[in-house]
């Protein structure tokens, strides 16, 4: 366990770094969100479920590092029509709780976030709670993970192309 | 419009070369479609294997209709209408489990999972009542084909294989990619809405023509060779099957490069255990004949699309509101293929697919432009003076021909000129 002074310092940083990646997908900074992650990061958004397999059912994203940088790469032709022109976007991020620290593990972080897209189709509210391992990386917070569960995954959604 | 046209006069909306833009947005017609078509064709509703046990059961549906296919005592396929016979509450709320029966919660009316009525509570109030009067509903005809339930709620027309016609035989196709010949639907449905018509989905689906443009920002970074295929030095073929039923036929193109499983952007060396099981079960050459050719890309009317390696099944909810459920392939028995073939289709399709979601994008975007006006039309003439036969007699075009649409069209006339 982490001393009440180290464990409110972590906090601090750790809400940080989740505004700021709030912040770089609200704004479309592709690159500079991609840079957020480790190099063995998985990105996942179940389906049908919170604790699905995903190396057995369906998500509507199961990215690994790669796929994490293809799906970047994909926007940043521009040609990516579902993002052309770009959703409009605001993020409200919440309930941050440190889950678990070991020492020299990753921390395991959770908030709720409500997302208001606004697209050519239509405005869509978009709510999840998120779950992230974060590791320091060169003395900086990366993401070694971060499952998005959407409130209702259960159900047919619409088009989710930019980045949850 | 708002006015269902009469039988003669959906000619006046489809012409061999076009069609009337409001077949796509007007709510009398799509009232039309569920009449004409849903409720009285041949419909994909869901695979054996999506109830493999005695009393599993999984929520599917018919258009706007919920439909519970369930595997009773016996062993048989039933099609259910969630709705309870008394007051109308459905009697089902979870999308899958297993369970001999459904007790409606509004009455405690209980409904054996063949659909009988067993019991109601407080039956003396009901002193005389025949029960087998009171079961749940159903849809009328439940037909399979190689493990694939289809129902029809017309008592009487044509038999699914009839249906199916020369279609069944890409169905054939794929089940070969099972060393034990089955198709398994266990990997669980994306459920992608979109706004708009459903028909929009259905043409797109064999329409070579867009992945160039539609896709090309994914072509360009994945360093896909699937661009190539819809080029226009493309040897594959669109064909029409007839009663609605379309493909595009991608075996040339493959058969060119010669190489087992490069359909699939892999090769033999990297699955194995997958090519060892594949000789086992089909001898050498025929399972590198199977292996080259790749699994079909086809339409089948209205509602199941079979796409190399996943399978979408098309819900039209409203004129303008429609569900694209999507799962990956899966072959009985070929468990590092089934691995490949979940990435692959995770990464392509649903909600945040690398490819879908610009098809959808596309969907929404025409349902939009069909309300402007002018010019009215929506023109399907590409590739018709080049139309020609194959072996068998089916319609044949290059890959960027709009032969698919024009079949789907002929076809939907037929449906709903039919009284």
């Amino acid at each position: 366990m982490l001393s009440r002074e180290s464990s409110a310092t972590l906090m601090s940083a750790v809400t940080a770094f989740i505004y700021k990646e709030a912040r770089l997908q609200d704004e479309h900074q592709y690159e500079a969100w991609e840079a957020l992650w480790t190099d063995d990061g998985v990105y996942w958004v179940p389906a049908n479920g919170d604790d699905i397999d995903p190396e057995k059912e369906m998500s509507i994203i199961y990215d690994n590092r790669s796929r994490i940088s293809l799906r970047i790469k994909q926007l940043l032709t521009g040609k990516r029509h579902t993002q052309t022109p770009q959703s409009r976007l605001r993020r409200l991020v919440s309930n941050i709780e440190l889950l678990d620290q070991q020492p020299g593990g990753d921390i395991c972080v959770a908030s709720n976030s409500m997302v208001f897209e606004s697209s050519l189709r239509d405005d869509t509210v978009w709510a999840a709670r998120n779950e992230y391992r974060l590791r320091y990386v060169d003395g900086e917070l990366r993401m070694a993970y971060k499952k998005v569960i959407l409130v209702n995954n259960e159900k047919a959604l619409f088009t989710l192309s930019f980045l949850i | 419009m708002n006015v269902v046209p009469r039988a003669s006069q959906w000619g006046e909306l489809i012409r061999s070369d076009r069609v009337h833009g409001s077949l796509y947005s007007d709510p009398a017609i799509f009232e039309a479609e569920l009449q004409n078509i849903w409720y009285r064709t041949w419909v994909y509703v869901g695979h054996e294997s999506e109830v493999p046990n005695a009393n599993d059961y999984v929520v599917k549906s018919i258009g706007p209709q919920s439909v519970i296919m369930t595997r009773d005592e016996q062993g048989n396929i039933n099609l259910l209408l969630n709705r309870c016979s008394h007051r109308g509450n459905q009697v089902c709320s979870y999308d899958k489990g297993n369970a001999r029966s459904f007790t409606c919660p509004f009455h405690s009316w209980t409904f054996a999972n063949d659909g009988r009525l067993v019991g109601y509570a407080f039956p003396d109030g009901y002193e005389g009542q025949d029960k087998s009067k009171l079961a749940l509903g159903r849809v009328t005809r439940v037909q399979s084909y190689r493990g694939f339930v289809f129902g029809s709620f017309a008592a009487e027309g044509p038999s699914l294989e009839e249906h199916l016609g020369g279609a069944a035989e890409t169905i054939d196709r794929l089940v070969r990619f099972s060393p034990e010949g089955e198709v398994e639907v266990t990997a669980g449905f994306l459920k992608h809405r979109v706004k708009a018509n459903w028909k929009f989905i259905l043409e797109n689906e064999c329409d070579g023509y867009h992945p160039a443009f539609v896709h090309s920002s994914i072509f360009g970074v994945a360093d896909s060779a699937i661009g190539k295929l819809y080029g226009g030095a493309s040897t594959a073929v669109t064909r029409d099957y007839g009663n609605g039923h379309t493909e595009i036929d991608l075996r040339p193109e493959f058969r060119k490069r010669d190489a087992p499983m490069s359909w699939f952007g892999t090769s033999e060396a990297r699955l194995p255990d997958y090519t060892a099981r594949m000789k086992a079960a089909y001898g050498d050459e025929k399972a590198r004949e199977i292996m080259i050719d790749g699994t079909p890309h086809v339409m089948i009317f209205p509602n199941l699309f079979i796409a190399e390696i996943q399978m979408f099944v098309i819900q039209p909810l409203a004129v303008d509101d429609s569900v694209q459920h999507v799962t990956a392939l899966q072959f009985k028995g070929a468990p590092d293929m089934n691995r490949r073939l979940r990435q692959q289709t995770m990464g392509s399709v649903g909600p945040a697919g690398l490819l879908l979601a610009d098809d959808s994008e596309m969907y929404e975007r025409c349902h939009r432009g069909v309300l402007a006006r002018n010019p009215e039309w929506i023109f399907l003439g590409r590739g018709e003076k080049r139309e020609r036969q194959d072996e068998l007699g089916f319609k044949v075009g290059h890959v960027t021909d709009e032969i698919p649409s024009r079949g789907i069209w002929r076809h939907y006339r037929s449906l709903m000129e039919a009284r």
